[in-house]
């Protein structure tokens, strides 16, 4: 059960701010690196760089185990399910990078072969543009990303709009409570 | 060199060299066979025999070395068919070349295989200029020599930080990117990008080289030996990395051959074909190196061989450091590379030309060329078919990795599920020049 | 390319053929030799396109088909002619390289769009298997005796073919105002 569930005031705020900084701390990225700004991505996770720094100390493989899907690289119509599907598999919390302009609007590549723009296929916190980004401009996205979450915005925005996986949890009280995304 | 350690005798035992004696020719004197064993291409639902069980590795997999999905039918632990299933990173980069110019046609096909970006940007820069018979100033033709160069090092240095991750060397993926990093750095001071540059163009380079960038590639060359004698401290003897590596997935020549394969991987198998030799262009006739090559065709020679092609690479990088001439970087044919900026406000013709340039592009006269050159991966080739339009009629990129991806077929059945891991990793397959 | 074998002139009246060329155009009657652009280039007729590729391997020693792939015509601006070879809209264009000559020789077939089929070369050169799945992929062009003929670059329920000139899936947008279009 999330942060969402409990009812706001003076005591709990101090633990909303403690979970959102265990949150931002340790976001784990899965492994979705596609084409060239997986390059990237390895370059940024690497000594040089060194996401780890930031708390990203793995990249995981499994989707399962990891809280932010940096989709690097451009999603082919093949893809586009599997890309779907991993993230469906993903759990709550969880956020979606899109990583360069091939995923955030099709690049350069406007045709019959290319999503234009991942965001068509899963919602996307954070845009990320170049071809590809450089490690620093990567990490600027997600300490972007960091910022948002800090400030609890997106799962505030996704209350707002919908947009999340609609998840209920039940209350003792036998009232349900969205996690985040749709009412009711 | 600075102190390597590795064991002269193990490397004089698994690894050869061809020293240069000018261009080689090779001979072989026996005809080749198609294949001393039976492999089977299979098509549609794989039938379930008793006791097996077919499992999908991919797309998504921290080890397929991008977007590849591998099927493969196991007994237990072992695999007894392996079919690569491609087509997830299919960008339509042969159709939308067909709607680029070819000034615009470098940044398509750059994209290709991102590792050696600026490989792809030469063999399309040279099949054009073929096609336009083009004759290029020495500075030019010695300076895509040097980039090219530096990006195979790149590219064989990051094959063996992935190498070894996917082996369980974790510390490899870090040490391999330090000395990346390095390269990156100076092939972003020559070009502006660290990858994808659009820096090899048709009619020269983009721009000339900056000044200080003999002293810079000076002393990356000295930090990427210092690395690679660490690379050869760290696994060359190290009895984990040889039980997972030799004598596995062994291919012979024969084989290789008969499935198109080029590269490194073929030249594991003991023939020492590198088209820098044996069909040179830039001026590879011109620079001494050697060809690695292999004795056993397993994923040890392969990994010896890239290992060592870095070290190749630095020699022919600095021949080039020493004996770059000095001239134009580009052909000065204002009907194919355009005018210097300054020039632009000073002249009215200038200004034509770039607005032509840059909008229209160059006419290419009717016809078709097909241009190898050897990549990191293999030998890539560029067919264009030009109508006497700015745009190509087709461009199509023979991708190494699109045919080497095929022994994998060959190659892990009889093997074990990690040890098909350490093969699909020692093919070095780029999914953007297997998709494209 | 490093030619070792011979020189080869190309003048406005006579065209000296390579010797892997010449002997091509003298076993297969009705084909073309050719050099384009300093390479040897051979149109043989569609029929006899697996037997070619045979004679390349047996008696030229042509160790490997580097690449396969095909071109669509239709759009053509200029096609320059070559005298003896009746053009279609699809062409079939085959690289071999031979390591122990080192030479290259290009074999082109012409394939009519109304039966889009050729032999598979596959029972010869295996690694064009991946090739010719391609080229049946993007163009529609049918490999007989190919193994495994299904989709490869596509996703398996795709329809259409995109790499042809006049597939509507396929057609790239206008990007902008004075873009000429699609061609």
């Amino acid at each position: 059960m999330g942060l969402e569930a409990i009812s706001h005031n003076f005591l709990t705020g101090r633990l909303e701010d403690l979970v959102r900084w265990a949150r931002r701390n340790s976001v784990w990225p899965a492994t979705f690196g596609l084409a060239c700004c997986a390059i990237e991505m390895m370059a940024s996770g690497a000594a040089h760089y060194d996401t780890a720094r930031f708390g990203m100390e793995v990249f995981r493989a499994s989707p399962r185990q990891a809280d932010l899907m940096i989709v690097a690289g451009r999603v082919s119509q093949k893809m586009a399910p599997v890309l779907r599907q991993v993230y469906d598999q993903m759990v709550e919390p969880k956020w979606v990078i899109s990583m360069g302009v091939c995923a955030s609007s099709g690049g350069m590549f406007n045709n019959y072969a290319i999503v234009q723009g991942v965001d068509q296929i899963v919602p996307v916190d954070v845009y990320v543009p170049g071809c590809p980004p450089g490690p620093e401009t990567l990490l600027h996205g997600i300490l972007t990303l960091h910022e948002l979450i800090r400030t609890g915005e997106i799962m505030k925005r996704r209350e707002a709009t919908g947009a999340g996986a609609g998840l209920e949890v039940a209350q003792r009280d036998g009232v349900p409570v969205t996690l985040s995304g749709v009412k009711g | 060199m600075s102190t390597s350690m590795h064991d002269p005798e193990l490397e004089a035992q698994r690894l050869g060299r061809q020293t240069d004696e000018g261009a080689q020719v090779l001979r072989r004197d026996t005809p080749a066979q198609p294949g001393t064993h039976e492999v089977v291409v299979t098509g549609g639902i794989w039938p379930e025999d008793d006791g097996t069980m077919i499992i999908n590795m991919g797309p998504q997999h921290p080890s397929t070395h991008g977007v590849l999905r591998m099927m493969m039918e196991l007994d237990g632990e072992t695999v007894l068919r392996a079919k690569p299933v491609i087509g997830y990173l299919h960008t339509g980069m042969e159709k939308q070349a067909e709607h680029l110019t070819y000034v615009q046609g470098g940044t398509n096909v750059t994209r290709m295989d991102y590792l050696s970006c600026m490989s792809n940007e030469l063999v399309f820069a040279l099949a054009v200029e073929n096609l336009l018979d083009l004759e290029l100033p020495e500075r030019a033709v010695w300076a895509r020599m040097y980039l090219v160069e530096l990006q195979r090092m790149a590219s064989h240095l990051l094959f063996q930080a992935t190498n070894g991750m996917d082996m369980g060397a974790l510390s490899m993926m870090i040490y391999g990117w330090r000395e990346r990093e390095e390269v990156l750095r100076l092939i972003e001071a020559i070009t502006g990008l660290r990858m994808n540059n659009n820096f090899i163009r048709v009619g020269g380079i983009a721009a000339d080289l900056p000044d200080g960038w003999r002293e810079h590639t000076l002393e990356v060359c000295a930090l990427v030996e210092s690395g690679v004698a660490q690379y050869e401290a760290l696994l060359l003897e190290n009895p984990i990395w040889q039980e997972r590596t030799m004598g596995i997935g062994t291919i012979t020549t024969d084989d290789a051959l008969a499935l198109g394969i080029t590269g490194p991987i073929l030249r594991s198998t003991g023939f020492p074909w590198d088209l820098r030799k044996a069909q040179p262009y830039l001026a590879y006739d011109q620079v001494q190196f050697d060809v690695c090559y292999g004795r056993n065709g397993d994923c040890y020679d392969r990994f010896l061989i890239r290992l060592y092609e870095i070290l190749e690479s630095v020699k022919i990088v600095r021949q080039c450091v020493e004996r770059m001439p000095d001239g134009d970087y580009r052909i000065q044919d204002r009907k194919v590379t355009p005018p210097p900026r300054a020039r632009i406000d000073e002249s009215m013709e200038a200004l034509i030309h770039h607005f032509k340039l840059f909008t229209e592009g160059f006419k290419v006269p009717a016809g078709e060329t097909y241009v190898p050159i050897e990549s990191a991966r293999g030998e890539i080739g560029c067919y264009i078919v030009s109508d006497g339009t700015p745009k190509p009629v087709r461009m199509h990129i023979r991708g190494p990795s699109f045919y080497n991806l095929q022994s994998m077929a060959a190659m892990a059945p009889g093997t074990f599920v990690a040890d098909s891991i350490a093969i699909l990793s020692s093919i070095d397959p780029i999914l953007g020049e297997v998709d494209r | 390319m490093a030619d070792v074998e011979t020189e080869v002139a190309d003048t406005a009246d006579e065209i000296v053929l390579e010797p892997v060329a010449a002997a091509l155009v003298a076993r297969f009657p009705g084909s073309v030799g050719m050099v384009s652009h300093g390479q040897s280039v051979v149109h043989v007729d569609r029929a006899s396109w697996r037997a070619a590729s045979l004679f390349l391997r047996d008696e030229e020693r042509f160790t490997q088909c580097v690449d396969l792939t095909a071109v669509d015509h239709l759009t053509d601006v200029e096609r320059p002619p070559v005298a003896g070879v009746t053009f279609e809209r699809f062409e079939v264009v085959a690289n071999f390289l031979s390591h122990p000559r080192n030479l290259r020789v290009r074999l082109i077939a012409q394939v009519p769009v109304a039966a889009p089929r050729v032999e598979s070369l596959t029972s010869e050169f295996p690694g064009v298997g991946f090739a010719e799945r391609e080229v049946f992929d993007l163009l529609g062009i049918e490999f007989e005796g190919h193994p495994d003929l299904t989709r490869i670059l596509m996703p398996d329920d795709w329809v259409g073919h995109p790499l042809r000139k006049d597939d509507a899936d396929a057609r790239i947008p206008v990007t902008f105002k004075g873009d000429p279009g699609p061609r």
